[in-house]
């Protein structure tokens, strides 16, 4: 396969198209223009359709009324776009329908910064919108899994019927790296095989209704627990995650995205000063790969965890690890990307305390 | 002689409205349009929030419940994802006119092909009757007990007057179901509406002046007479735009 | 074996475009790449900088904050970054725009008059790929047939004939 250089916005709509995604609903904000951008270029080549929406919540709700139809398609924003589509996201959870949605993330709260950031872990991963759900997260940490996770996020949202959600920053959106795609031929689907799609019943069946309107309290548990079970058989199966020089660590970062790159140098340095430091990557986000963790974190005491915030991962590091390590923070927020060497600094700094 | 029946394009579901509420009358029609022109199994309706909120129980066809005021960028994904499909949204005054401003003004302008069935009763009837963007000056509601007052709330939307600026848009006309002849020609706004779509030809709107007596607390005659004396002076009826944009 | 890179200067320099020129040097060889704009709010004018990683193992951390090579086209991008290079790394400074000397003496500093070589040369706007050319010659990152390889890759069809001139403000770099 041919490598070719792209920028992960670029290379995330790329896989999308090629993942079968069918229709693309977008509103320019930085910095995720370029996936707009891209698919407005390529969507109308190969029969798909790009639509620039009037506002993110009119860009979410295309993409329901899409999905409802049972059309792969997707979205994206940045992190004040996303908080927007929120309502949208809710309803599609509401109403069991796959898509894909878009987090390039940026500083917050309110406008923000223009920067990276991973300020909105708790909004992906616990709460981007109302009511009981979840979403599938995904968190690449290269312009090739920004591509490869693209093509998952699609497959499993279909299978599972629910959003799926790619958690990305400014970074990785940004940045360019080899990338290589495999050979498919590009073929959208027309949502026939879906039994469940609001795409005109042709007065072969009766009619389909999207809705997540259930007033019967009753009726409106059911589904919600039908839906948790199916959250069961996710955790059970699709959790995700990297380990890196983990096997004979006595401390253990955990980072994702981008800043598990950075985090990855700070392993090499602190190694090359003797000290025994492995990287614990999750790759899904929900579900949270707890069962990957604690086998990560077998042979260490401390943990540390690295993150582009104030700390909103590290709630679920501590949960999966049940309070039985010693976890510590280090971060850095608003768009600044933390150094290697403030990581190494850190983790110089735990592994001194243990040694006193 | 011909029987009078339920269209195929309504389920046996009961309706929930009102007694003397129009909505009822509104569906019929829509039903009745989708039957005559044979459509219903490749039509998709989009139900909006409000009192017409469950439509999608109603119509027959594949149907889809959109958040408030969202139905045109539903409508939309609908549209774009499968163009042959016919695509319809039924929103009422509050969803279409205050809540889903932008969307109704964008599916407009650019001529997205959909049609619009806008059912405008002055009122928020579902949640009890509060100011809508179409209560008329001086009306009283929930929350304008002392009537609306235009130095403070401001004044009415004409919908269809305003969408009528749009170059995208190939229909938009008022008509009202108060007696038989009106409902003659609802019908008919409403079948050139989806004949407009089947030919591609741009975005429509029937704009259908309607009435709540419930929460205008009149008897369902009384509200006919109010809607007449009242909306009919304001929201004038007629073609405000017609012709196809392609 | 990994080499880091930051490419600095102003806007419409051509910053990004000499760093994208370097990552493909890389990919072209068969190594692993990455290249990291800085962003802003601004369409044009302002700063620009990136980080370019080549690496023969995957590249960890693409933001560079400590470069073997610095490549800087502006005052204020030298004041930022000649502290940031790593001992024995090297700075390869445009002297038209840059008047300071520097005083590490545990670096390599190269100055060349890149701006005033390309106006005189007919090269306009091409300093920042002469400086590419003091690189090449400085740390052997590209051979010959890989320069030609990345110019065919980045330069599209209907501009072939900017091919030439970036040949020929490589070599110019080349010479200094």
């Amino acid at each position: 396969m041919e490598r070719k250089l792209m920028k992960g916005n670029e290379a995330l709509a790329e896989a999308a198209i090629r993942a079968g995604c069918k229709c693309f609903f977008g509103y320019p904000i930085t910095p995720q223009t370029e996936i707009s951008a891209y698919m407005s270029k390529r969507m109308p080549k190969v029969g798909g359709v790009f639509l620039q929406a009037e506002s993110e919540v009119s860009a979410i709700n295309m993409v329901y009324g899409c999905a409802s139809s049972g059309i792969r398609c997707m979205t994206s924003s940045s992190s004040p776009g996303v908080s927007l589509k929120s309502e949208g996201v809710s309803y599609i959870a509401g109403a069991d329908l796959p898509c894909v949605i878009i987090n390039v993330m940026r500083g917050g709260p309110g406008l923000g910064g223009i920067q990276p950031s991973q300020a909105d872990y708790w909004q992906a991963t616990k709460a981007l919108g109302h009511g009981d759900f979840q979403l599938l997260v995904y968190a690449p940490s290269s312009v090739q899994e920004m591509a490869d996770t693209v093509t998952k996020a699609f497959d499993l949202a279909d299978k599972y019927r629910m959003p799926a959600l790619i958690l990305a920053d400014g970074l990785l959106g940004q940045m360019m790296e080899p990338v290589a795609f495999e050979d498919v031929d590009i073929s959208f689907g027309d949502g026939s095989d879906k039994e469940w799609a609001a795409r005109g019943h042709n007065n072969e069946r009766k009619h389909n209704i999207s809705n997540s309107l259930y007033l019967k309290p009753d009726e409106l548990e059911d589904r919600i627990v039908e839906r948790f079970k199916r959250y069961d058989v996710i955790k059970a199966n699709h959790t995700e995650a990297e380990c890196y020089k983990t096997d004979d660590a006595e401390l253990i970062i955990t980072a994702y995205g981008s800043v598990a790159r950075i985090a990855k140098a700070a392993v090499d340095a602190a190694r090359a000063k003797g000290i025994k430091v492995g990287l614990f990557r999750p790759i899904t986000l929900w579900p949270f790969p707890e069962k990957e963790l604690k086998a990560a974190c077998a042979n260490a005491e401390n943990v540390l965890c690295v993150e582009m915030s104030m700390g909103q991962m590290i709630e679920d590091v501590k949960l999966a690890l049940e309070c039985k390590k010693n976890v510590e923070f280090f971060g850095r927020t608003g768009g600044i990307v933390p150094k290697p060497s403030e990581i190494l600094a850190k983790i110089v700094e735990m592994t001194q305390k243990g040694a006193e | 002689m011909p029987e009078f029946k339920k269209p195929h394009a309504l389920t046996d579901a009961p309706l929930h409205y009102c007694p003397g509420c129009t909505h009822g009358i509104i569906h019929r029609l829509v039903a009745e349009v989708i039957d005559e022109m044979g459509i219903e199994g490749q039509t998709v309706g989009v139900a909006p929030v409000g009192c017409s909120v469950m439509a999608y129980d109603y119509f027959a066809c594949d149907m889809i419940e959109a958040a408030h005021g969202r139905a045109p960028a539903v409508a939309t994904g609908v549209k774009r994802a499968n163009p042959d499909t016919f695509v319809f949204t039924y929103q009422g005054d509050g969803d279409l006119a205050a809540i889903g401003t932008a969307e109704i003004v964008h599916a407009a302008t650019r001529g997205e092909n959909i049609t619009v069935i806008f059912v405008n009763n002055t009122t928020y009837g579902m949640t009890g009757g509060q100011m809508a963007p179409t209560t008329l000056p001086g009306q009283v509601t929930q929350t304008t007990p002392y009537g609306r007052n235009t130095n403070v709330e401001g004044f009415p939307i004409r919908v269809c007057e305003m969408l009528s600026t749009l170059s995208g848009v190939a229909l938009a006309e008022r008509v009202t179901v108060v007696d038989p002849a009106n409902i003659r020609k609802a019908k008919a706004a409403i079948r050139k509406g989806f004949e407009f779509q089947k030919n591609k030809q741009g975005f429509s709107i029937i704009e259908v002046l309607s009435t709540c007596p419930t929460n205008w607390g009149k008897s369902p005659v009384d509200a006919i007479d109010w809607l007449k004396e009242n909306m009919m002076p304001y929201y004038p009826l007629g073609v405000y735009k017609e012709g196809a944009i392609r | 074996m990994m080499t880091e890179t930051i490419l600095a200067g102003f806007g419409g320099q051509g910053i990004l475009f000499a760093g994208k020129m370097l990552a493909y040097f890389g990919l072209m060889d068969n190594k692993e790449v990455s290249w990291l704009p800085s962003y802003g709010p601004e369409m044009r004018g302002g700063t620009a900088n990136c980080s370019v990683c080549i690496s023969d193992d995957a590249v960890g951390s693409p933001l560079v904050t400590e470069p073997d090579v610095l490549i800087v086209m502006n005052g204020p991008s030298y004041d930022k970054f000649i502290n940031d290079v790593k001992p024995g790394g090297i700075a390869i400074i445009d002297s038209t725009l840059i008047e300071t000397k520097c005083t590490r003496d545990d670096i390599k500093c190269f100055y060349v008059p890149s701006t005033q070589m390309a106006e005189e040369q007919g090269l306009k706007g091409m300093a920042n790929i002469i400086l590419i050319g003091k690189l090449i010659k400085e740390t052997g990152i590209a051979s010959d047939e890989v320069i030609r390889k990345a110019l065919e890759k980045i330069i599209p069809p209907a501009k072939a004939q900017l091919i030439d001139k970036n040949l020929k403000a490589i070599s110019l770099g080349m010479e200094v």
